[in-house]
């Protein structure tokens, strides 16, 4: 049972479900592939996914770091509405949209300094730890639009989330993000030493890894990459609504991750699982829209078509494909 | 160390319920219920989860000022047992009226029949409760839904032109607004050409609204209106109209339901052509409807807020004068 049939095993099952859901909405809505150019940028349903996909993507990459160091972020969403509150506020106040984007990504390093400080330095369950900010970062946005929804005009601000270089900007710098991490982690050996936190943090701190900055880190980038997610929300819109923007988007992210095969045990992750992941969520939401599936029984399809995406790749299933008794 | 989470934890919700405790009282104990004649309103609200729901406070508090009436307010954070709660601690003041938005329909025969012996008249403003026992409070005064979701479908009917397909923007699943503003429009519509091709909720959200809108536009072949439950996911379908390279309010016609400021400017620009307003601002009525109740004369059970409707010119002029 080597490592790569493992892997290939694990990414055959979301790989066939993103084609089934695609093929489904092909038959609905034979257009659906079709993709033309309008004023200049690609139009069409797959453009869609890739940029309402691209803050769920941004989340679950910082999540599935911090989920390989056996840690969970639940404070994602709640971050991702600081960040868009602080720079709609800051535009409307008459600031320069740089600036206030600049602010946001401070603010948004100091939460992850903080979620990072609460598990690394004083050993708090990373559940209970990012608990804290996922209720208390609400409360913090909504204090910083007073309850209000904080409409901009600003163009500049509108090119990170509904902007387009021929493809979409959000799923752009998503997936210069993905690449960045993929170089980062796997080319050097960063990867192993995360890898090896989530596997036995006692063990790897006794082998001379430094546990504690790596957890630290880890915490970081994932508030960063939700604040950078939240831009792409708000300026989406071009308005900051405290309430729900990235309300539960941690679930999303979470599920993108364990979708993509990563476990929540810790250890081995796959950054190509989660790509995957975000983008098999993006799809059956857009699919739920297409092929107009009453909104009472939304939640339903969904849970059962991710259910069927994780019982295929229970672990038991996978055993008996190898023939290795279960 | 568990045994250090555990004394941690409890510490914790010591001083949550503590916080809690003097969250309801605070605003009691100073003043009390002074007999000078002075009219005392216990209001326990919703919470600040909106826009809408801030400007529902502002004008409770602006207008119980006006109408010389001393208000103690409380904020319920969404929670059916801090507004409980808030209730008692009014019968405890003896205020003079207790008036409140329920956060949830049912569950409140308790603490009304509490409210009910002490002799103090109860108001439901904005949402209203599910109780066989209509004497546990005097009068609702809140919007009629249906009646938004009838004048919206009223409106296209008679500017409709060569107007057939609709597509619907719906609120959050289950949320009484969605279903009668739905119901409301369906009836309107009942019979002429104008049908519903598509309907998706949207969550009340701008972005909600944008992405049901452009999943829409590649799936639905020929869209003529867009009808969404707020104005919110109305300003999120304009957006997804314009990537798709169409004019909003032109080809696309957009009726929207709530008239907040933002609603109201896309309104006057003529991105939307019509808004059926859902009105916060029912202070005044409250005010009128309390002081009617506590000098002894009848009121109906059930009071409609007073809600107009803009088209583009109307919201031009209306606009200067909005609030929230």
């Amino acid at each position: 049972m080597s490592s790569p049939a493992v892997l290939r095993n694990r990414l055959l099952w979301p790989v066939l479900a993103l084609v089934a859901l695609l093929v489904l909405n092909v038959v609905v809505t034979p257009s659906f592939f079709s993709l033309r150019l309008q004023d200049g940028h690609l139009f069409g349903s797959l453009i869609d996914i890739l940029r309402n996909g691209a803050p769920t993507l941004l989340i679950a990459l910082g999540m599935t770091l911090v989920i390989a160091t056996r840690g969970i972020d639940l404070s994602v969403g709640a971050v991702a509405a600081i960040a868009g509150a602080v720079t709609c506020t800051y535009i409307a106040s008459g600031g320069d949209a740089w600036v206030g984007m600049g602010l946001a990504l401070a603010l948004c390093a100091v939460l992850g300094l903080w979620n990072g400080f609460l598990v690394s330095v004083l050993g708090i369950q990373p559940i209970i730890a990012t608990l804290v900010l996922m209720t208390a970062g609400r409360g913090i946005a909504m204090l910083i639009t007073e309850g209000q929804i904080v409409t901009v005009d600003s163009p500049t601000y509108r090119e990170v989330g509904a902007g387009f270089l021929v493809l979409p900007i959000a799923i752009l710098i998503s997936l210069a993000v993905l690449g960045l991490v993929a170089l980062v982690t796997r080319k050097t050996a960063l990867g192993m030493l995360i890898e090896s936190v989530g596997v036995n943090p006692s063990a790897s701190r006794l082998a001379g890894v430094k546990a504690r900055t790596i957890i630290w880190t880890v915490y970081v980038f994932a508030a960063l990459c939700a604040a950078v997610a939240g831009l792409m929300i708000s300026s989406n819109v071009s308005a900051a609504d405290a309430n729900n923007a990235g309300l539960w988007i941690e679930m999303d992210a979470i599920l993108a991750v364990v979708i993509g095969g990563t476990s929540l045990a810790g250890g081995r992750y796959s950054l190509t699982g989660t790509l995957l992941g975000a983008l098999i969520i993006q799809t059956l939401t857009t699919t739920v829209y297409t092929i107009g599936i009453a909104p009472e029984i939304t939640l339903v399809f969904k849970a059962v078509v991710v259910i069927a995406v994780c019982l295929m790749q229970a672990p038991i299933r996978i055993r008996v494909r190898q023939g290795v008794p279960a | 160390m568990l045994k250090k989470i555990t004394t941690a934890a409890v510490a914790v919700m010591l001083a949550a319920l503590t916080a809690c405790g003097s969250g309801g009282s605070g605003d009691a104990g100073s003043s009390g219920a002074k007999d000078d004649g002075k009219i005392t309103m216990g209001f326990a609200q919703v919470g600040a989860e909106s826009g809408w729901r801030t400007a529902n406070t502002k004008s409770i508090q602006e207008e119980a000022a006006a109408a010389g009436i001393d208000l103690k307010f409380s904020d319920a954070q969404q929670k059916q047992e801090n507004q409980i709660k808030a209730i008692r601690s009014y019968i405890q003041q003896k205020v003079d009226i207790i008036a409140f938005s329920p956060v949830v329909e049912t569950g409140w025969d308790t603490v009304l029949l509490e409210a009910k012996r002490a002799n103090i008249p109860v108001i439901l403003t904005d949402r209203a409760i599910d109780s066989d026992d209509t004497t546990l409070y005097k009068t609702f005064l809140g919007s009629d839904f249906v009646l938004e979701g009838k004048k919206a479908g009223e409106w296209l009917k008679e500017n409709a032109g060569t107007a057939k397909n609709v597509v619907e923007l719906q609120g959050t699943t289950g949320a009484a607004p969605a279903i009668d503003r739905k119901k409301g429009f369906e009836e309107a519509i009942a019979g002429t050409d104008l049908k519903i091709v598509a309907t998706q909720t949207g969550d009340f959200t701008r972005s909600g609204g944008k992405q049901v809108m452009e999943a829409f536009l590649k799936s639905v072949p020929q869209i003529d209106v867009v009808y969404a439950h707020n104005d919110d996911m109305g300003l999120g379908a304009i957006e997804a109209i314009k990537a798709a390279g169409k004019v909003p309010g032109k080809d696309i016609k957009i009726i929207t339901v709530d008239a907040v400021k933002d609603g109201m400017t896309a309104l006057a620009a003529g991105e939307i052509n019509y808004i059926v307003e859902c009105n916060p601002l029912l202070g005044k009525q409250l005010m009128d409807l309390s002081k009617k109740v506590l000098a002894g004369e009848e009121v109906p059970p059930r009071v409609v807020t007073e809600e107009s409707a803009f088209t583009s010119e109307q919201a031009k002029t209306e606009l200067p004068n909005r609030k929230y």
